[in-house]
């Protein structure tokens, strides 16, 4: 229900989407990109263009809302996982959008977002992660690598970072993807693929803040590393990488394990990826995979049914609304004890 | 000789260890005033802690019922009879009664164990401490087990009915009929029989007991059925009236209630409440937190939803943030601040009127907004439902402030016909209206509309940044700004043409006004009736419209030679009062001690007043 396409032939198109304001982040700041597959992906969402609405927190990928021609709210720092949650709940029919950073999702906002994703409401988040603080100006995030030197770490962070999959993944969340923001075609693949899911869809894309945290992401992205340095999950397909496809993930005991394909190992050998695997177990692993000892997993890791939050409120109320004697407030006033004077 | 007194009114309080089934007694107690035609007020007094130690004073648990022939607005001051069933109850509760009032205990359970855990040195049945009073000295134990006997039930088991039999003891007392008791076992307990025949009998053995015992010298009471207008009422209690009067309102505007809310004492009820009534279609979120709560509801108003966030102090403290966000976006929000004592975690259990402040001034900016305030448990439905009115048809976040004393006090409600309450009419922005803008303004209540996600042609981004004036776009502008705040500001006092005048109990000219708000009408009404009766020169004004106030407050306060306001805080509509009208001098009597003011107390003070010069 909540994910019926009931607009069938939308001749929709990008320009539909564009919004008249101009867009004021960074030049070469990586959310430039996501916003462009954002837009493109829009028309193939199935979805009534009025029907669409998108909300964000604070921070610099919070200002998304203004970019987009949907119905949008921008809201306070890192409350939007509730803002999207109410809205959702209200009308289930549309399909709502949020985004947000690191900082906005993963610190302040860190109960909302485990919380959205353990109900599995049918929202779709997009995480911008570029490890840093951004709109307040270089402050280290959960996700600052340990001892990374920001302008509140001078001696380096003595945090332990979150990994956002392992965190979804934790907390029961049940569609978890990777994308980079220099892969435009793959992020509007992704984009598409969340919408489509029924609950909860957290896609993390690994965004570069040019100017406080430059090439944060370069051991993942660069032309250089991206090869060995990056594995795209697919669904059905074994774990292959690198630029001969000449690697592989294994299931070593309980750990996962790099292996080079030749010398008595085959591609029979590897990993399957099932991203419909109800068992955290394996996505965990997948998601916590990081260089320089494996590469970094990006696709869709996780993708499984569950029930949604959404979709249970109303399939309550259609129940008690056929059981219930009280239909209206009147029955109410004059249900239980009353007396006549 | 057996004599009857006519009582006008009676205060009436149970008293038990919490296991005692003190609030289930004192319910059926009500339940019989209401079919003999009384009006009445209750008040809970539970232990703060869920189990607190059984046999000391924290665990006492309470009912107080004030019931009479004349119209009750208050649970009462001291009580007539007090029901002690344990040595606990009675050491906690004593200084509630009334002095030579009558006393019942149960005397099987003073044993010298008991007397020590509840701090007693000595045996006050048999030390002479309470020679003042009508002790009425029953073995309520060793009776009701023997009552039941013949069933063959175990002993542990027909204890647990001790207080049917008390409660036996005072229908006698009160003439009241077994009726709605027994239809309350037999409904409750339609499983077990046996159970049912138990209650009842011990029920009346603690009636027949009553009736030939000497200690009550013979003397019952008759109190006459109230001359309450015709109609049909039930018992409601101020948290019950509040979620149904949301309801009302949801009703009456054709939108959907969303509540966003986190369980926090004493508003839990209204939750809860609102969670059952999901074949009215209303959605009730449990939020993970009080933030969440406030925003998922902010989410649900843009969305289209008629919604609501309830909490408590502490809470309206972490949403602060969150109203501020509804402020800008001008979104309709029903607050509801079911308040207690504070600050910090203060008086989860207690009653006080101290979130004023935080209401009118407790978020960052000029973030104006309606405030409302109940004065009665059953008008906590009117409020509700006009909080719901006003957010909607004004486009704004407002307040209700009610506390814990309405909250789970209760009273008779007067069930009103839905047909007599006003339709809602939010302004809905019409589909594909060329003229939308998201902050166009009415130009007379300077509201704009409200364009719900999915409605066609009306796509806009609101947000908690300033917008421009019109088109929503955020807008840095100095002068913008200016304007945008002036406007938000202006929005919020023109609804001060949309509000009734205030009205005043008396006349309209006099020596004392008593200027009050929220949930001490009751009290003040009781002190002022007695004033009244004196012939003293005195008035009540009391307030439910606080922000913006009645347009004609400063008449009002004009013809008065003194004005004095009560509250139950150290003075925070006093403050405001002062703001808005610096050329009157009011007088302050402030009450901090998580109790409702005493009828007495008030009638002392206005006395002084009124003797000073
Ligand atoms: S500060 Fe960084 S994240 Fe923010 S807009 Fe600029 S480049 Fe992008």
């Amino acid at each position: 229900m909540a994910n019926e396409v009931y607009v069938k032939e939308l001749e929709l198109t990008k320009a539909d989407f564009v919004s008249d304001q101009m867009v004021k982040w960074c030049p070469g700041c990586g959310d430039h990109a996501i916003l462009a597959s954002f837009l493109k992906a829009l028309p193939q969402l199935g979805h009534k263009k009025e029907d669409i609405v998108v909300v964000s927190g604070i921070g610099c990928s919070s200002r998304f809302p203004y970019y987009v021609k949907t119905y949008g709210f921008h809201g306070i720092h890192g409350r939007a996982a509730a803002l999207a949650s109410g809205i959702k709940i209200t009308n289930p029919k549309l399909n709502v959008w949020m985004v947000t950073g690191d900082g906005d999702s993963l610190a302040i906002g860190g109960n909302h977002f485990i919380h959205v994703l353990r109900r599995n409401i049918d929202i779709n988040i997009m995480l911008f992660n570029n490890r840093i603080y951004g709109l307040t100006k270089g402050q280290y995030s959960p996700t600052t690598p340990l001892g990374q030197v920001t302008k509140t770490s001078p001696q380096g962070t003595i945090e332990h970072p979150f990994n956002p999959g392992e965190l979804a993944i934790g907390a029961q969340g049940t569609f978890f993807a990777r994308v980079t923001d220099t892969n435009p075609k793959l992020m509007t693949e992704i984009i598409v693929e969340a919408s489509k899911h029924k609950g909860t869809s957290l896609i993390e894309f690994l965004q570069n803040c040019v100017i406080f945290n430059n090439k944060t992401f370069q051991d993942i992205t660069s032309r250089e590393a991206k090869f060995e340095n990056q594995i795209y999950l697919k669904a059905g397909e074994s774990m292959i990488f690198g630029k001969e496809s000449d690697k592989g993930i294994i299931l070593d005991g309980t750990k996962l394990k790099v292996v080079k394909l030749g010398e008595g190992v085959t591609e029979k050998n590897l990993l399957i990826h099932n991203p419909h695997e109800s068992d955290p177990g394996i996505h965990i692993m997948l998601a916590k995979m990081a260089p320089p000892e494996f590469p970094a997993a990006i696709g869709v890791i996780r993708s499984v049914d569950n029930l949604s939050y959404d979709e249970q409120v109303e399939a309550i109320i259609e129940h008690e609304k056929e059981v219930s004697p009280i239909h209206t407030v009147t029955d109410l006033l004059n249900s239980g004890k009353t007396w006549d004077i | 000789m057996k004599s009857v007194v006519d009582l006008e009114n009676v205060v009436v309080r149970f008293a038990g260890d919490s296991g005692d089934g003190m609030q289930l007694t004192g319910a059926l107690f009500s339940d019989a005033a209401a079919v003999a035609g009384n009006d009445f007020a209750t008040f809970p007094d539970y232990p703060s802690e869920i189990r607190a130690p059984q046999g000391t004073v924290a665990g006492v648990s309470g009912f107080q019922i004030h019931f009479g022939q004349k119209n009750i607005y208050t649970s009462g001051d001291l009580a007539d009879v007090l029901v002690a069933m344990n040595p606990a109850p009675l050491k906690k509760n004593l200084e509630w009664v009334k002095p030579g009032g009558t006393i019942i205990v149960d005397t099987d359970t003073f044993t010298e164990k008991a007397l020590i855990k509840a701090g007693y040195e000595t045996n006050p049945l048999t030390d002479g401490s309470l020679n003042d009073y009508n002790l009425i000295k029953a073995p309520i134990s060793t009776l009701t087990k023997n009552a039941a006997a013949e069933l063959g039930l175990d002993n542990k088991m027909v204890l647990k009915s001790r207080n049917m039999f008390a409660l036996g003891v005072m229908f006698f007392i009160f003439h009241r009929d077994f009726k709605s008791a027994d239809e309350y076992f037999e409904n409750k307990f339609k499983a077990n029989p046996l159970v049912v025949k138990s209650n009842k009998m011990v029920m009346r053995a603690g009636y027949n007991y009553a009736d030939t015992i000497e200690a009550l010298n013979r003397v019952t009471y008759n109190v006459e059925p109230a001359s309450l207008k015709k109609g049909k009422y039930r018992n409601i209690t101020g948290n019950l009236a509040t979620a149904w009067g949301l309801l009302a309102a949801s009703e009456k505007s054709g939108r959907p209630l969303f509540l966003g809310s986190y369980p926090i004492t004493p508003a839990t009820d209204i939750l809860q409440e609102l969670a059952k009534h999901k074949s009215l279609g209303a959605k009730a979120f449990q939020a993970e937190d009080e933030i969440a709560g406030v925003v998922s509801s902010i989410g649900a108003s843009f969305a289209g939803s008629m919604a609501v966030t309830t909490t408590s102090g502490p809470g309206l403290s972490l949403k602060s943030e969150a109203i501020g966000l509804a402020v800008m976006t001008e979104l309709p929000l029903v607050i509801v601040d079911v308040q207690r004592g504070g600050p910090s975690t203060g008086l989860p259990t207690k009653s006080e009127q101290s979130d004023l402040m935080q209401a009118m001034y407790g978020r960052n900016g000029e973030a104006p907004l309606i405030i409302l305030a109940a004065s009665t448990s059953s008008d906590c439905f009117f409020f509700a439902f006009e909080a719901a009115r006003f957010a909607m048809e004004h486009m704004t976040p407002v307040i209700l402030l009610t506390d814990s004393y309405l909250a789970n006090g209760s009273e008779v409600f007067k069930i009103p016909d839905m047909k007599d309450l006003p339709k809602i009419k939010p302004p809905l922005a019409k589909p594909n209206d060329p003229e939308y803008q998201p902050y166009k303004r009415d130009p007379e209540k300077l509201n704009r509309l409200w364009a719900v996600p999915g409605t066609d042609g009306l796509r806009h981004r609101i947000g908690g940044l300033e917008k421009e004036d019109g088109s929503g776009n955020v807008s840095h502008d100095p002068m913008n700004h200016q304007i945008m705040s002036e406007y938000r500001a202006e929005k919020v006092n023109r609804v001060a043409n949309y509000i009734p005048d205030q009205e005043i109990i008396g006349d309209k000219e006099g020596d004392l006004l008593i200027v009050s708000w929220g949930g001490t009408y009751g009290n003040m009404l009781e002190a002022v009736n007695a004033l009244q009766e004196e012939g003293k020169r005195v008035s009540l004004a009391h307030f439910n419209y606080i922000n913006p106030l009645p347009k004609n407050t400063k008449e009002i306060f004009k013809n008065f030679k003194k004005i004095i306001v009560p509250e139950l805080n150290l003075g925070q509509f006093v403050m405001i009062l002062r703001m808005h009208f610096p050329e009157f001098r009011f007088e302050q009597y402030n009450k901090i001690q998580g109790l409702p003011f005493m009828v007495k107390e008030l009638v002392d003070r206005f006395n002084q007043l009124l003797e000073e010069d």
